[in-house]
């Protein structure tokens, strides 16, 4: 007799899990899965080039109806969850209880909304979901329409790329003196900025939001310094948060994030919890690839085989089309640090890894991505990179050669030439033998 | 240029004397062996097949010039004979000097010389012949009482046992090596001993190496001469009929002590036992015996034993003086030496004397010999020498004590300098330069190591105005008074005039008489083949001295009684180590020639010192660390090359480079001038020096397709620089680092600010890349490291202009494209790496295997002896029977 199985949110994250599980153990659950969207689970992260109009939302469906009948999923889609009663093991919604022998949580994030005046007027949006970039194609339709975009991250400037792209005078906000200074150094976001304003968008930095001006909607934004943009709509992109409500009412141990285990396990052991709405090991992740290995996790939890989950390491890549920027780990420079800084200025071209005891900690690239997976490779599992350390900027097509010689008469050859190296007078290295 | 058909020519390079067939084509000419010269029979050395690539007319001379201002040739003839006649009119003849070269054709030589002993009548001519075969001039006048090569290049094919001493003959001769080594491969038998302190290409060849200690040689052939008569090989039936001396010779050298060569007496015993039962035995020596305080003395230790046994001028045997200039011998011939008259005839026989002035018609003729090299330029610095007329060689770069000599040129007050070039080291110091015409657009002859005259036949118009030496010569000396004695149309009469003279030396007992050739046709001597002198109506080419007659005044050869003198420099705690210094295989004096062609310098890019690895231990002198090689006379910079090729106590630094082509790499400004007391001959490698680690701040390499500023960019210590297919390379060091690396590569690529940089920089790793670039093409690319910089050199210049400058900055080739490693087979640009890939791969056992899996060494084959370190490493060979 199958298990009930009950899962609170249709994202990304708990898409990836039940694949997962009805791999590892097909036929050990009923599942039942509740979507607060009307609609089932898709990728969100490619909302960005349905806004921009390079893909249409049925191209970045993940799961389809089909799916979900092959598998016999229960879809509760647009039927919010209200409430977990752990005690009877039953989630509540507006259509009654549904009972569960496990629950998974998968709840994800929630925008953060700056609390300035006028925050609530329409035509303010935030930018999570296909309902959010529908509004945005909507208000894009208007000839000569405006857009502010609050936050230079990357949900603001992918939007900002959109909107410019649907037609819209773009102009963003960023409260400090760099855009997307989580994931770029300055010189990178230097390189951004000039490309998003030779596409027309303008870019002020140091803004400091006063207020969304407005009377029945918003009509502009109003920074501390008084200046005015004008705004058909306000994307508020300045960050998200752990949506943790529904777990907090149920009494599980919360701090920033919905506190889970090495097995995805929360406080109740029935129930497991995936995604951005969860805090590993102090963590909480926004970004696609944690979600992906915490449901690899969670699935092998609930098919009852032993896995565990340790925390990730994350890159980033923004989609704007033409723009080419990578990211991954700390790239702050400290004492104990040590960078490699490839400069192509003629064209574009930024890269910067950051090294501490000869292995890659950070690597910001920009103009140039295609080794950064490569690159992300090392930093995740923190390789030694000292013996490729001169060309492990040019990646791994450089990665593979053999030692050179530093000395320029040919004369040296094999059997005659003893060359102890920099090491010291007392090591000598075959490599050095190189002929 | 319309196109002509092939000229046959005479390298200008070595002493071997290899015939060249030169053809013009539309973008060059084309250089080929000669087959049907006896010299070579077809086969060039990577210089000399590298010939065509330095003709081009880039910084050539092409107009006189008088204290820096271009001037007509009528101009500068008056203006340098007045300078010379108000020289000889105030100071007499004696402050008059010419040091003219080994380059020179024998025409010339004859009319320098002429001018100088007969008419300005001073012996003041030397030439740099003097610093590279007056010790055997010297040593073979004391033996045969004339300056004679007795035997021919076959004897060294015919010969059982080949004897090199101080000769690496592989990268010096290497078409006469190549002819021992098809001998050797063809006869088995044949073996082949090298006696050098140095392991070099040569000892490939070699079945015993005997590593001596510097300057042991007399030591050592006063043991084989003790030895010999031990034995019992004395012939004595020719030393008691044709040899003088003989006792106290063997007396002398019973008392020297073989021991101070420093080797193993069962090394000893083999070399003597197998040099005494080769009769057909040939010892072949060069710069190893010559320049040394005691070269006269080793020429005649070896002379000594090939007289004692008489194994001398027949077939396969014989003392065999190899000489490092195309025309050393033609200068001897023609007497342009300081303590040589004309034709072999003597200075101070007053007999020959009266015969030269007389046949002559001269005015004047000097009665003692004139000053040799090195006290030549002394006398310039001391103001004896009031006027100095340098044809066709760099003193300022190879004369001992070099920078005394270069300040020497400096301080005389009137300084000609005829030559191709204008900047060479010394013609930067010339009041006057004179355009002279070069190889490929000069007609006379040459005469090689073995006595065979050929022919140097022009295939290119001289360019501007440059013109043949002798017409220089021969317009100076017109525009001194003199026209009638030099009133030469053309080289054929100056080498009637030649000939006739040697008619008279050869009436007068002497060696040298090529008089059949003195009433000579022009088509005749234009057409004129190879041919061995002596040329007399009664005799042709050949031997001498198999017939037991010598030219000493009783006919009889001399044993010289000589004794192991030590160096003149002794090491000390302060300067320990001994410098040796040599050619290089691609190279060729001072690179004013082979530095033009890229290939060349593919091989040795960089001045080095070679040193043994103890030795860099003890010095904390890692592989490719820079180091300063220090004595009382000066300092250089060179790359260490840490190899056992060098024995321990000793460094090895070639004689190549100039101020041209690197800051600090002209050796012989270390070297001090001491000579031999015969010869005159200066010790060039037996100087006293410290070696010490230059540690700069940065090490740089760069290769750029525009000519590298590095007296633009500040805080270079260092650098060194050659021309290469794609531009130029660049080695450099320095003490400071840049602000901007970026702003030091425009600098040093003379780019502005409209320039594009692509950069990598490391600086935990002190590493710094930077090309220049005008957006798509890149201008130069510099690599920078806190240590020795490890880069795919070859791979960054063959590809400077066709890869990216991101790939460029890489340094080596990506996974997918091949590296060849450093060039080894320069002519058909064979690297290291893919010889080393290919002995693995394909797990090839002989030099031929890897020759024909990768095309190394079949062209000039100069490599050879390289491509066989590739192999698996063999033991050093002992003389096996």
């Amino acid at each position: 007799m199958p298990e009930r199985l009950v899962v609170i949110g249709a994202g990304m994250a708990s898409g990836r899990v039940l694949e997962h599980l009805f791999e590892d153990a097909p036929g050990a659950y009923n599942v039942t899965l509740f979507g607060a969207e009307p609609r089932g689970n898709y990728d969100r992260i490619m909302l960005s080039p349905v806004l921009s109009g390079e893909k249409t939302y049925e191209e970045i469906v993940t799961h389809d109806a089909n799916w979900y009948a092959e598998n016999a999923v229960t879809c509760r889609f647009g039927e919010a969850v209200t409430g977990i009663d752990r005690d009877r093991k039953v989630v509540l919604s507006k259509e009654g209880e549904t009972p569960y022998d496990k629950l998974v949580i998968a709840t994800g994030s929630a925008p953060f909304i700056i609390p300035v005046p006028g925050k609530d007027l329409p035509g303010v949006i935030t930018y999570r979901d296909l309902d959010d970039t529908n509004a945005m194609i909507g208000a894009a339709a208007k000839p000569g329409a405006k857009a502010v975009v609050v936050g230079g991250g990357l949900l603001g400037l992918e939007a900002a790329a959109g909107l410019k792209m649907r037609g819209m005078a773009v102009t963003v906000l960023h409260l400090i003196d760099h855009i997307m200074e989580r994931q770029l150094d300055p010189a990178a976001s230097q390189l951004l900025r000039s490309d998003l304003e030779s596409r027309g968008i303008r870019v002020h930095t140091k803004a400091n939001t006063h207020e969304i001006v407005g009377t029945d909607r918003v009509e502009a934004v109003r920074l501390d310094d008084g200046i005015e943009y004008e705004a058909d709509i306000v994307v508020m992109a300045v960050g998200i948060r752990p949506e943790t409500a529904l777990a907090q009412d149920a009494g599980l141990a919360c701090g920033r994030g919905l506190h889970v285990d090495d097995q995805m396990i929360t406080s109740d052991e029935n129930i497991l919890a995936v995604g951005e709405c969860v805090e590993h090991r102090g963590s909480c992740y926004g970004l696609v690839a944690p979600l992906y290995e915490m449901a690899k996790v969670a699935a092998k939890t609930l098919a009852g085989e032993p896995a565990a989950y340790t925390g990730s390491s994350t890159s980033t890549k923004l989609k704007v089309t033409g723009v080419n920027l990578f990211s991954a780990g700390d790239f702050a420079e400290a004492d104990d640090r040590e960078e490699i800084v490839f400069r192509d200025p003629g064209r574009a071209i930024y890269k910067r890894l950051v090294l501490q005891n000869d292995r890659i900690i950070g690597a910001v690239l920009y103009g140039d991505v295609t080794d950064g997976p490569w690159f992300f490779e090392r930093l995740k599992s923190q390789t030694d990179v000292a013996d490729v350390r001169d060309t492990l900027i040019f990646g791994p097509a450089y990665a593979e050669g053999t030692a050179l010689d530093p000395m320029v008469a040919a004369a040296a050859s094999r059997g005659d030439f003893h060359l102890p190296r920099r090491s010291g007078p007392n090591t000598p290295s075959a490599s050095a033998l190189a002929a | 240029m319309s196109l002509a058909s092939t000229t046959c020519t005479t390298c200008p390079y070595c002493g071997v004397g290899c015939g060249i067939l030169a053809t013009p084509t539309n973008d060059g000419v084309d250089i080929a062996g000669d087959p049907d010269h006896p010299a070579n029979f077809g086969r060039l050395c990577s210089k000399g097949s590298a010939l065509g690539e330095t003709i081009d007319l880039s910084g050539r001379l092409l107009r006189p010039r008088v204290d820096g201002d271009d001037v007509g040739w009528t101009q500068a003839t008056k203006h340098v004979a007045e300078k010379l006649h108000h020289a000889i009119r105030d100071h007499g003849p004696d402050s008059v000097a010419f040091y003219v070269s080994g380059q020179l054709l024998t025409e010339d030589y004859y009319v320098a010389n002429k001018l100088m002993k007969g008419f300005i009548g001073s012996a003041n001519i030397d030439t740099n012949s003097r610093l590279c075969m007056a010790s055997s001039v010297a040593g073979h006048k004391r033996a045969f009482g004339s300056d004679t090569v007795p035997g021919t290049y076959e004897d060294l094919e015919e010969a059982d046992l080949i004897v090199l001493v101080g000769s690496n003959l592989a990268w010096c001769h290497p078409v006469l090596f190549q002819r021992i080594a098809a001998a050797k491969s063809r006869r088995p038998r044949m073996r082949v001993v090298n006696i050098d302190p140095r392991r070099t290409a040569t000892s490939d060849l070699a079945d015993l190496h005997l590593s001596l200690e510097p300057g042991t040689d007399v030591a050592l052939f006063n043991g084989l001469l003790a030895r010999i008569e031990q034995s019992g090989a004395i012939d004595a039936e020719f030393v008691l009929a044709h040899v003088a001396e003989f006792p106290e010779a063997l007396t002398q050298a019973k008392a020297d002590e073989p021991s101070l060569t420093g080797l193993d007496p069962s090394e000893l015993m083999a070399f003597y036992d197998l040099w005494i039962r080769s009769e057909r035995v040939v010892t072949v020596y060069s710069q190893g015996v010559n320049q040394s305080t005691s070269g006269t003395d080793k020429v005649n230790a070896i002379l000594n034993c090939h007289l004692a046994t008489g194994r001398i001028g027949r077939p396969g045997m014989g003392p065999f003086s190899v000489t490092g200039q195309p025309n050393a011998m033609g200068g001897r011939e023609t007497g342009g030496l300081a303590n040589m008259l004309a034709a072999h005839l003597e200075l101070t026989d007053p007999t020959h004397r009266n015969a030269v002035q007389g046949f002559w018609n001269a005015p004047t003729m000097p009665e003692a010999p004139g000053l040799k090299a090195v006290d030549l330029f002394d006398a310039c610095a001391d103001g004896r020498i009031k006027a100095l007329w340098v044809m066709s060689t760099n003193p300022a770069v190879s004369m001992p004590a070099a920078n005394r000599v270069r300040d020497a040129i400096a301080a005389c007050d009137f300084v000609v300098v005829s030559d191709i070039f204008p900047d060479t080291d010394t013609a930067k110091l010339a009041d006057v330069l004179l355009p002279a015409a070069a190889w490929g657009e000069k007609s006379g002859t040459v005469t090689n190591s073995d006595r065979t005259i050929s022919r140097q036949r022009p295939f290119l118009s001289a360019p501007g105005e440059a013109r043949p030496d002798w017409r220089i010569i021969s317009n100076v000396a017109d525009a001194m008074g003199w026209g009638a004695a030099f009133n030469y149309q053309s080289p054929v009469e100056i080498f009637r005039e030649h000939a006739a003279l040697s008619g008279i030396a050869g009436g007068l007992g002497r060696d040298f008489d090529i008089s059949a050739l003195s009433g000579i046709e022009t088509a005749t001597y234009d057409d004129l083949k190879p041919i061995r002198w002596p040329v007399t109506a009664s005799r042709s080419g050949g031997r001498f001295f198999g017939d037991g007659r010598f030219f000493t005044p009783d006919g009889r050869a001399r044993m010289v009684p000589v004794a192991h003198r030590p160096l003149a420099a002794a090491t000390t705690k302060h300067r320990p180590l001994r410098l040796n210094t040599g050619r290089v295989r691609d190279h060729w004096h001072t690179m004013t020639r082979t530095a033009r062609a890229a290939r060349l310098s593919q091989h040795m890019a960089e001045p080095y010192a070679e040193i043994h690895p103890l030795d860099a231990e003890a010095l904390e002198v890692c592989a490719a660390d820079l180091v300063r090689i220090e004595s009382d006379h000066g300092r250089i910079t060179a790359r260490a090359l840490v190899t056992d090729r060098t024995p321990r106590g000793s460094v090895f630094v070639p004689m190549h480079w100039t101020s041209n082509w690197a800051s600090d790499g002209r050796v012989d400004v270390v070297v001090p001038a001491a000579t031999d007391p015969i010869s005159g001959q200066p010790e060039l490698k037996g100087a006293a020096v410290s070696v010490t680690a230059y540690r700069p701040n940065w090490y740089g390499f760069a290769a750029s397709n525009v000519e590298p500023l590095t007296s633009e960019v500040p805080g270079i210590g260092y650098w060194a620089k050659a021309v290469t297919d794609t531009g130029w390379r660049l080695e450099f060091a320095g003490d400071v680092s840049p602000i901007s690396w970026e702003c030091h590569a425009r600098l040093l690529f003379g780019q502005g600010a409209e320039s594009f940089t692509t950069s990598l920089i490391d600086r935990g790793a002190g590493r710094a890349r930077v090309a220049v670039h005008d957006g798509e093409s890149t201008i130069g690319v510099l690599f920078i490291s806190e240590t020795p910089v490890e880069v795919a050199r070859a791979h960054v210049i063959a590809n400077l202009l066709s890869l990216s400058p991101t790939q460029l900055l890489a340094g080596r080739p990506s996974a997918d494209q091949p590296d060849t490693g450093a060039i080894v087979c320069s002519c058909l640009g064979v690297g290291a790496r893919t010889i080393a890939d290919a002995v693995t791969a394909q797990d090839l056992q002989t030099v031929d295997q890897i020759s024909d899996v990768t095309g190394a060494g079949t062209n000039c084959g100069s490599c050879r002896p390289e491509l066989r370190a590739f192999l698996i490493p063999q033991l050093p060979k002992v003389a096996a029977e």
